[in-house]
């Protein structure tokens, strides 16, 4: 694969989102910021390709509210 | 008069007066390099090897103390094995493998350099800068014994430059009063702060880090193992890094991380230095500080290294922050590619036009020093909350997953540049070759049944056939080629087969002065070849 995927691939996406949530259940906000650190260096380290990943910076970036139509 | 601004280690070059001094009308000289750091002298010793005059200027009269540089890659040793000063480098200098980095008292991962088989150099060797130019100046009396045309003026302080059409003038400070000269060409090599540089109004961009790193070269003879340890947090330096490296004569490096808001000359105090030594190595040995400094860094370059008659190298042209050892490394690389060109144009009448690929050659080689070692300094001095949040990241995923030590940066180690898009390149006529040899990669040693590749190349074109026919001999626009022929019976490794044959049966490869490779086929076509010695003669014209 050496395109991003943005549409729906989540096999079981309300069990990955809760999974998500719990994961950071009982911490701190600066653990949270750290887990969420790691978090991405571990999808990024399985993701592996770099147009892909650099893609995914990306589609993270949402244009600011102004820019929105 | 000329001011000192450094105490010398070695008197190297006294003062001597000279004709230049007292003669009506200044002196043409066809060479006049400033400044002679280990760039000036690398490059008057490759110039004189090759039979071009070239005169040295330097304000002092040796090599300053301090160990500064102390990482010397294995390319600068190949240069300097071309140079004829390889051998009382490594002979002098400790050859490391290992690294180790921990994360306040664990160690987190380690690594091994493990160099590749068959190559007659180490990765590395830790060498004090002060005894790599001394190499470099006794080559150079060496050589100037056996009639190479160099001069080294000591205590030689250039005040003032004028670019001419056809020449420079140069106005110089001596103990015995001013005097000028002329110069046909302008190397200047007088390091980061260059006079020459200022003297011309020629901006030095890039970014200052905003860090303090001491460093303390002590004597003790601990028996540390050989091997780089790099701390992160450590219980001796809090929240900042330090790092342990071995030098010759029982010399340790030890550089501790300061951060940003310090007060200088208290952190300067030998007490005060001492005291953290001793937090570092314990407080049972015995240690004796030799050389400390605090230093901040900056990563810069000039827009352009060929200002018509006048060439800037070494850290004149561009300089690094010191992790990744790309300094003194990048610099030798300038040598290299600078060298032989002069040599062309001066001795062989090449196109001047060649001399404008040292820039473009060069500039690539500093950018991609700049964007390794500004990456170092990015993870060790994060500058923002997410810097730091994403380099913690790393640090607490290494000691888990093996995946993130790719991550951490401590020093990306100094590789030589391979001019992939250099004018004087041909087109890579064997494409399925193996990538490390295409056109524009420095030429990867190997073993031979009598001694090492690299040996056998260099200061010279030389067509290299391997597995073909002898292609005979060549002397193209006054260049005589070298031509070395290799059989599988020189092979006994079989490392010049997976280095430079792939799956082929047979290559030619068309090798510049500086070992690094200008084209290559599967077959010998001598027309071929002597189009791509034209081309790599050519400079710009593409
Ligand atoms: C702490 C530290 C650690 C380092 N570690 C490493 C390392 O491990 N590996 C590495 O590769 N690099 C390292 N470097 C970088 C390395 O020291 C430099 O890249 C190297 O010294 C540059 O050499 P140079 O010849 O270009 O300039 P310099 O060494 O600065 O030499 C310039 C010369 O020009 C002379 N000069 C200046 N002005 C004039 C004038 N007007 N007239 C005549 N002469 C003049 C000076 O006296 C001097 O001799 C380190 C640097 C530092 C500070």
């Amino acid at each position: 694969m050496t395109t991003l995927n943005t549409a729906p691939n989540l096999e079981r996406a309300d069990d990955f989102y809760a999974a998500l949530l719990s994961a950071h259940d009982g911490l701190e906000e600066a653990e949270m910021h750290a887990l969420n650190a790691r978090l991405i260096l571990v999808l990024a380290n399985h993701i592996g390709d770099q147009t892909v990943l650099e893609a995914a910076i990306e589609a993270a970036k949402i244009p600011p509210p102004e820019a929105q139509t | 008069m000329v001011a000192v601004r450094y105490k010398t280690a070695f008197k190297l070059y006294p003062y001597e007066k000279v004709a230049d001094q007292d003669v009506p009308a200044p002196k043409r000289h066809p060479v006049v390099i400033v400044g002679g750091g280990p760039i000036g002298m690398g490059l008057a010793l490759d110039l004189g090897k090759s039979g071009v005059p070239c005169l040295v200027l330097d304000d002092h009269d040796g090599v300053g103390t301090g160990s500064r540089a102390i990482c010397f890659a294995k390319r600068t040793l190949e240069i300097c094995d071309r140079l004829g000063c390889g051998d009382p480098m490594v002979d002098k200098g400790v050859v490391w493998n290992v690294g180790r980095v921990y994360r306040d008292e664990r160690e987190v991962y380690n690594f091994n350099l493990l160099p590749e088989e068959g190559h007659k150099r180490p990765a590395f060797i830790n060498l004090q800068q002060p005894y790599f130019e001394q190499f470099l100046v006794e080559e150079i009396r060496r050589q100037q014994a056996a009639g190479a045309p160099i001069e080294i003026r000591g205590k030689n302080c250039v005040t003032a430059m004028d670019q001419k059409a056809d020449h420079v003038v140069l106005d110089i400070d001596t103990p015995d009063g001013p005097y000028r000269l002329e110069a046909d060409y302008l190397v200047a090599c007088d390091g980061a702060n260059s006079p020459t540089r200022a003297m011309m109004g020629l901006d030095f961009d890039g970014r200052v880090f905003e860090d303090n790193f001491l460093i303390a070269d002590i004597k003790m003879t601990a028996d540390f193992p050989t091997e780089r340890r790099f701390w992160f947090d450590p219980p001796f330096n809090r929240g900042e890094t330090a790092l342990l490296h071995k030098q010759p004569d029982d010399v340790w490096r030890l550089d501790f991380q300061l951060g940003w808001d310090i007060d200088r000359e208290a952190e300067l105090k030998p007490e005060r230095i001492s005291d953290r030594v001793a937090a570092m190595i314990g407080a049972d040995i015995d240690f004796e500080l030799v050389w400390t400094s605090i230093y901040t860094f900056r990563c810069c370059t000039m827009d352009d290294y060929r200002h018509g008659r006048v060439f800037f190298a070494g850290d004149a042209a561009h300089q690094v922050s010191p992790f990744g050892a790309r300094g003194a490394n990048g610099g030798m690389q300038d040598v290299d590619n600078l060298g032989w060109k002069l040599a062309a144009v001066i001795n062989d009448g090449a196109d001047d036009a060649l001399l404008d690929s040292y820039h473009d050659e060069r500039k690539l080689g500093a950018m991609e020093n700049i964007k390794n070692s500004s990456r170092t300094a990015d993870f060790l001095t994060p500058r923002n909350p997410a810097h730091r949040l994403f380099r913690d990241a790393v640090l607490d995923l290494v000691e888990h997953h093996a995946f993130a030590r790719p991550l951490v940066n401590s020093g990306r180690l100094s590789q030589p540049c391979t001019y992939d898009a250099s004018a004087l390149n041909s087109p890579d006529a064997l494409p399925d070759g193996p990538k490390q040899t295409r056109p524009g990669s420095p030429c990867p040693d190997a073993p031979l049944a009598d001694g090492h590749l690299l040996d056998k190349l260099g200061g010279r074109f030389t067509v290299l056939a391997i597995g073909a026919d002898d292609p005979g001999n060549f002397t193209i626009a006054n260049t005589e080629i070298d031509v070395l022929t290799l059989s599988a019976s020189d092979d006994t490794t079989g490392a010049v087969a997976t280095r430079y044959l792939g799956q082929n049966p047979s290559a030619i490869y068309l090798i510049r002065p500086d070992q690094h490779i200008a084209a290559r086929w599967a077959k010998c076509d001598a027309d071929a070849i002597n189009q791509a010695v034209a081309r790599a003669l050519a400079g710009k014209t593409k």
